[in-house]
């Protein structure tokens, strides 16, 4: 690892404050991505900013279908969330299996959004929840928010602090983790609320998370598995790699669709 | 409770480990001590133009930069294959040269140019990317069988066509014309993926020179500290053997990867001459996953011949072996004589014959891995036995059966003489641990939840207790491979056993001692293992092979025979007893059939105050003996594996899997099944998981755990393991070994139950979701158009 | 610089140390406490595992900096007797062979019981194991060591 200069902000403020003075800074919330990078030398910022302990960044509130979460809250704590569960299960099973349980103790949502690595699970998430995304600065739209592969919205200095959605009346995720790195090849999440039906997929495009519009079509008109049983998954715009090229991905898309769909019941 | 042979004594050793005190190489720190980083080519073939230091040299803690010229220039040797084979024309092997620093030319991404010595390792890594290499890049290739086309770049001058050796063994004409005239020829060509073997502490060492002593010290990862001492001395010329001591301290896992001498050793003994400063380099993973010794990446065409009662009459077989950029230690033995010699499996086959052509490729070294030749010959007949069994439809059980050799001792055409087995009761135990005819009722049960349920055998045979010296002499072995021992008795009694074998998670320490509760009746805390360390153990050839057992405890107990005998001199002397009535048992010396009682300690201790021993003898009691085996052993099973497959993702769920080994004698069973779950973990992890892949510039696309697909607890089931033993004749203990069956008879078992699960004989290790999908669809389309 | 100061396995420490450093960097070069090992870069393998603040954390992926003012515990420290019940499961079940990924596994362990009980079955432990892996054991007793090591805590 290179070396870098740590710095422990307390609050927002204090955080964007010394972005400001450094010369290539990062925001590090859990660091799960972000310090493997840097210990590969694939990335030296000058200064690290760690969010984890501003205060405003944490916690999850639920009002009604409402909800909340800080931008510091770990995966751990979504996945242990009762009173989120009872609101809205599908965001809390997801957490579950997000990388390992020490990952999971150290990792946030925010940190999660704001890499959108192509395989990360909360993106899909934020697009099939309609979630918006809240910064520093301002409120994003999740469909607005990720803008491609390890890309989005987000300026230098701006900060995740909370993301925000109306828990559907019915949602899942489905994911086939790749067998290596147990990251997803292919994971659907699908919502059904007030915003209609939304389908989005991380793992298995060629330029990060995308929304299915036709098995969203599909599913609007006919809530159920079978629904997408024609709808057509275009390999053209997936990922090829050793573990599978893109034509399996196609196929594991519609899968895990099918099965998230049974799974939100 | 009994702690001699046969107890499940649980470990002696476990102790520093489950607390956190185990002390491996990394855990060593010296005073003053300096990190090396190496210098590692980026391509997988190109000339090396120049080497620019002057950048690195001047940076932050920088001890030295240092290139293979001045390696050369201070008569470091190359690195040596240990083993000759010569081809079948009788010419030697054409082994290129390998230093340990690429002077002129790097042959596989990862091949080291130079290295840096510096105060700590970030600063090290810094230096080490300042170095200047301007590289002019070759093309590169790393498919065996097109690396031997024409018009492909030379990898080394010394091999033509990039050939190695081309290899044969057992009888070709005669084995053509049985085939010809065979009811029935089952013909395919077989890949064994390469592996990397993993073990979970990376490669490290320690190397500290003593200038006042002229003398250097080595903390090495070794499965073979003695070889390591013999071969950095007498063929590297680092240092001569009485001025070099090399400790192999706790180890964490080896698998074969850690039974040659890498470059980085010999780097870090010669840079800590050239620093005077102890020197210490860890591997990464990713440097272990670019250099530690690659196993497997075998392609082989086989034929075997049937007559009309399904009698084998003829196996052919042509194999092409690629063993990457360098020639490892033992890499020319892995695909001929560890290979070729088991074909003829459990069966008695009249003709044999086997063609190696082994190939430089611009990828990591291969060599021995976990059954190193042996899972590749086992995976070629029992894939070959099962297809043969489909396509002439009889049960795979029954046409196994009709095969097996039942009488021993049994010549084979391939050199190996099997000396005892009975393999029918392996098959046997085996078929009803797994409820092997209940299995269409469970597969009707799979299809009513929409999976694919399979079953899949393996009847393997291996040959272990490497090896008889001259034996491996004659076929080119540039060692013995006999083992040494020495128990050395206090004089209050408690025992220290000296042994050549190194363990490194096997438990020596507990298995060791029992020898001594057993023959003694001592308890086994009153006995400590020493192993691993050149300065206190005479010399040793170390653990692979599964040959501890075999090899190291036999020399245990020739030690221990001396012992025994000496021990009942001196007692029939000070009990005035005959010599032959002297019994020695639950820690007492006795005359049989009167009172007459010594205290084992007392014996010893009398050994030592030489007050009263027998005329002429001489005071003390320590014996060592050496130990040269006088066959191979060959441990032989029957797997059973149980697959349920998701038709929709081709994902494989392992739902059964059953073994039943004949070990010979067992000493810890506990033990031994431990070994038996760690081998069949490897063995599934390379037929459902792993591969190491490279791309078509020789980039290594697996170079780290995000891609290379390690086997998780969630990806295997919990094991049913048996015993059905025959003793082996050929040493003390009746041993045969058990290290390295697991990951030997287990991948055509995996591979078996899938093809058999989805009516498509047509995969390859590893069977990963994605192939297994489509290898499902292919069955589908085929279907349909039928 | 960072100075830093943190208790570990009940004992403050502290020190200055580079921004860079990884805790376990930290717990083992400074403190000197090897039995926390580093198998991979790339936060997999598990054999790194402490406890920060009582949760399993991977030390191969935080800063020390990061743990400053948090309460470690590494596999030294895990017991506050002789071992751990954890620790005598993993030797009574021989849940190990070469040792090296054992702390880690046994860190895991621990922090599994905390989190989701004593009774767990297989498929949940080998679930839960994800984070965590093993050459030796095939995982077979390691899984019988925490079933038994669990029901003892």
């Amino acid at each position: 690892m290179y070396n870098t200069n740590y710095h422990r902000a307390s609050s927002v403020k204090d955080a964007v404050a010394t972005m400001g003075k450094s010369d290539d800074g990062k925001f590090v919330s859990g660091g799960q991505t972000l310090i493997p990078t840097m210990k590969q030398r694939l990335a030296a910022p000058s200064d690290l900013i760690d969010l984890r302990h501003v205060d405003s960044m944490k916690g999850i509130a639920v009002k009604g279908n409402q909800v909340t979460i800080g931008a510091g809250t770990t995966h751990a704590e979504v996945n242990a969330s009762k009173e989120l569960r009872k609101a809205c299960p599908s965001i809390c099973d997801l957490a579950g299996h997000i990388g390992d349980p020490h990952v999971r103790n150290m990792g946030t949502i925010g940190g999660s959004i704001a890499n959108n690595d192509p395989a990360a699970d909360y993106p899909a998430a934020m697009m099939a929840l309609g979630a918006q995304i809240v910064t520093d600065k301002r409120t994003i739209d999740a469909d607005d928010f990720f803008t491609g592969m390890f890309d989005t919205a987000l300026e230098e200095d701006e900060i995740i602090t909370s993301v925000t959605f109306t828990a559907p009346a019915k949602g899942a995720y489905s994911k086939f983790p790749n067998p290596a790195s147990r990251y997803a090849m292919a994971g659907v999440f699908v919502s059904q609320g007030d915003s209609g039906v939304r389908v989005a997929v991380t793992g298995a495009g060629s330029d990060g998370v995308f929304r299915h519009g036709e098995m969203e079509a599909a599913l609007a008109s006919n809530w159920d598995s079978s629904a997408i049983a024609e709808c057509n998954i275009d390999a053209d715009d997936l990922l090829s790699d050793l573990h599978g090229d893109n034509s399996y991905r196609a196929n594991l898309v519609k899968v895990m669709a099918k099965r998230a769909v049974e799974a939100a019941g | 409770m009994s702690e001699g042979i046969g107890a499940r004594v649980l470990r002696k050793e476990d102790k520093r480990f489950i607390t956190g005190n185990g002390k491996y190489t990394d855990d060593v720190t010296n005073h003053g001590q300096c990190y090396a980083a190496f210098v590692r080519s980026p391509h997988a073939h190109a000339n090396v133009k120049s080497i620019d230091k002057s950048t690195a040299e001047k940076m932050m803690g920088v001890e030295g930069v240092f290139d293979g010229h001045q390696l050369t220039a201070d008569g470091i040797g190359n690195i040596i294959c240990g083993w000759a084979v010569n081809s079948k024309d009788g010419s030697p092997m054409n082994m290129g040269a390998w230093s340990a620093l690429a002077t002129n030319k790097v042959r596989y991404v990862g091949d080291a140019v130079a290295v840096v010595i510096a105060d700590s390792p970030s600063n090290a890594k810094s230096a080490a990317e300042a170095v200047g290499v301007e590289y002019e890049v070759l093309s590169s290739v790393t498919n065996a069988a097109k690396a031997l086309e024409n018009g492909v770049e030379q990898i080394h001058p010394e091999a033509p066509n990039n050939l190695i050796f081309d290899w044969e063994i057992g009888e070709k004409d005669p084995t053509e014309v049985a085939i010809a005239g065979a009811a029935h020829v089952t013909e395919m060509t077989i890949t064994n993926n390469r592996v990397s073997p993993n073990p979970m502490e990376p490669r490290s060492a320690v190397a500290t020179f003593d200038a006042s002593e002229d003398h250097y010290t080595l903390y090495t990862t070794s499965q073979n500290p003695h070889v390591a001492r013999l071969v950095l001395s007498a063929f590297y010329q680092v240092a001569p053997e009485h001025k070099l001591r090399v400790i192999a301290p706790d180890v964490g896992g080896g698998f074969g990867a850690k039974i040659y001498i890498y470059p980085e050793e010999i780097v870090c003994l010669w840079a800590s001459m050239k620093t005077k400063r102890s020197v210490k380099w860890t591997a990464d993973r990713t440097e272990a996953f670019l250099t530690d010794a690659h196993g497997r990446d075998h392609v082989s065409t086989a034929r075997m011949g049937f007559d009309a009662n399904n009698k084998i009459v003829g196996f052919a077989v042509d194999t092409i072996a690629n063993l990457g950029a360098y020639m490892s230690l033992f890499s020319s033995s892995v695909p001929t004589y560890l290979y070729a010699t088991l074909l003829s499996g459990q069966y008695n086959i009249e003709n044999i014959h086997c063609n190696v052509r082994t190939v430089y490729t611009n990828t990591t070294p291969v060599d021995a891995y976990r059954g190193a030749g042996r899972p590749e010959a086992c995976f070629l007949i029992e894939r070959m036995m099962e297809t043969a069994a489909r396509e002439l439809g009889v049960d795979p059980a029954e046409l196994r059966r009709a095969n097996f050799v039942c009488e021993f001792p049994h010549q084979t055409p391939v050199i190996m003489a099997y000396d005892s087995g009975d393999f029918e009761a392996n098959l046997e135990a085996s078929m009803k641990a797994s409820d092997y005819k209940g299995f269409e009722t469970r597969r009707a049960e799979a299809a009513s939840r929409g999976k694919l349920r399979g079953i899949g055998m393996s009847s393997y045979i291996e040959a272990c207790g490497i090896a008889p010296s001259a034996a491996v002499g004659s076929l080119g072995a540039g060692v013995g491979l006999w083992e040494s021992a020495e128990v050395r008795v206090n004089p209050v009694g408690t025992l220290e056993v000296l042994t050549g074998s190194h363990s490194h998670g096997q438990g020596h320490e507990t298995t060791f001692a029992q020898l001594i509760s057993d023959r003694f009746g001592l308890p086994s805390d009153n006995v400590q293992i020493v192993h691993g360390d050149t300065d206190k153990v005479q010399f040793g050839m170390g653990t692979y092979g599964s040959r501890s057992g075999a090899v190291g405890m036999s020399a245990i107990v020739k030690a221990l025979d001396k012992v025994e005998a000496k021990a009942k001199k001196i007692a029939a002397h000070m009990l005035e007893a005959d010599e032959g009535d002297i019994v020695i048992e639950n820690g007492e010396v006795k005359v049989a059939g009167t009172d007459k009682t010594l205290g084992w300690h007392e014996v010893c201790l009398g050994a030592y105050t030489a007050h009263n021993l027998p005329e002429g003898m001489e005071p003390g009691l320590k014996e060592g003996a050496f130990y040269d085996p006088s066959n191979f052993t060959f441990p032989a099973g029957c797997y059973i594996c149980e697959v349920e497959i998701d038709p929709d993702t081709g994902t494989v769920e392992i739902v059964q899997f059953v073994a039943s080994d004949d070990f010979g004698t067992i000493i810890n069973p506990m033990i031994v099944e431990g070994q038996v779950h760690g081998g069949i973990a490897q063995g599934v992890g390379q037929a459902l998981l792993e591969e190491a892949v490279y791309d078509d510039n020789g980039q290594l696309l697996t170079g780290s755990y995000m891609d290379y697909t390690m086997p998780r607890a969630d990806n295997l089931p919990s094991y049913t393991v048996s015993h059905e033993t025959t003793i082996c004749p050929g040493n003390p203990l009746g041993i045969k070994g058990c290290g390295e069956a697991g990951a030997i008879g287990s991948p055509p078992a995996v591979i078996n139950a899938i093809t058999n699960a989805i009516g498509n004989n047509d995969i390859s290790m590893p069977a990963t979701p994605s192939k297994v999908w489509a290898a499902i669809q292919a069955t589908q389309s085929k279907q349909a158009a039928e | 610089m960072a100075s830093i100061s943190m208790t570990v396995n009940g004992k403050t420490v502290g020190g200055e140390v580079e921004d860079r450093t990884l805790l376990v960097e930290f717990i083992r070069e400074n403190l000197r406490l090897t039995g926390t090992h580093v198998g991979c870069d790339t936060s997999q393998c598990g054999a790194c595992v402490v406890h920060v603040d009582g949760k399993a954390v991977k030390s191969c992926t935080t800063l020390a900096a990061q743990a400053n003012g948090c309460e470690i515990t590494t596999i030294e420290g895990l017991a506050s007797d002789d071992l751990h019940p954890m620790q005598q499961a993993f030797k009574d079940n021989h849940g190990l062979q070469c040792g090296f990924c054992t702390p880690g596994m046994i860190m895991a362990a621990t922090d599994m019981v905390n989190r989701l009980g004593k009774n767990l079955d297989e498929k949940t432990i080998r679930a839960e194991l994800e984070g965590n892996i093993c050459r030796c054991t095939g995982y077979h007793n390691i899984v019988k060591s925490i079933q038994d090591g669990a029901s003892k805590m």
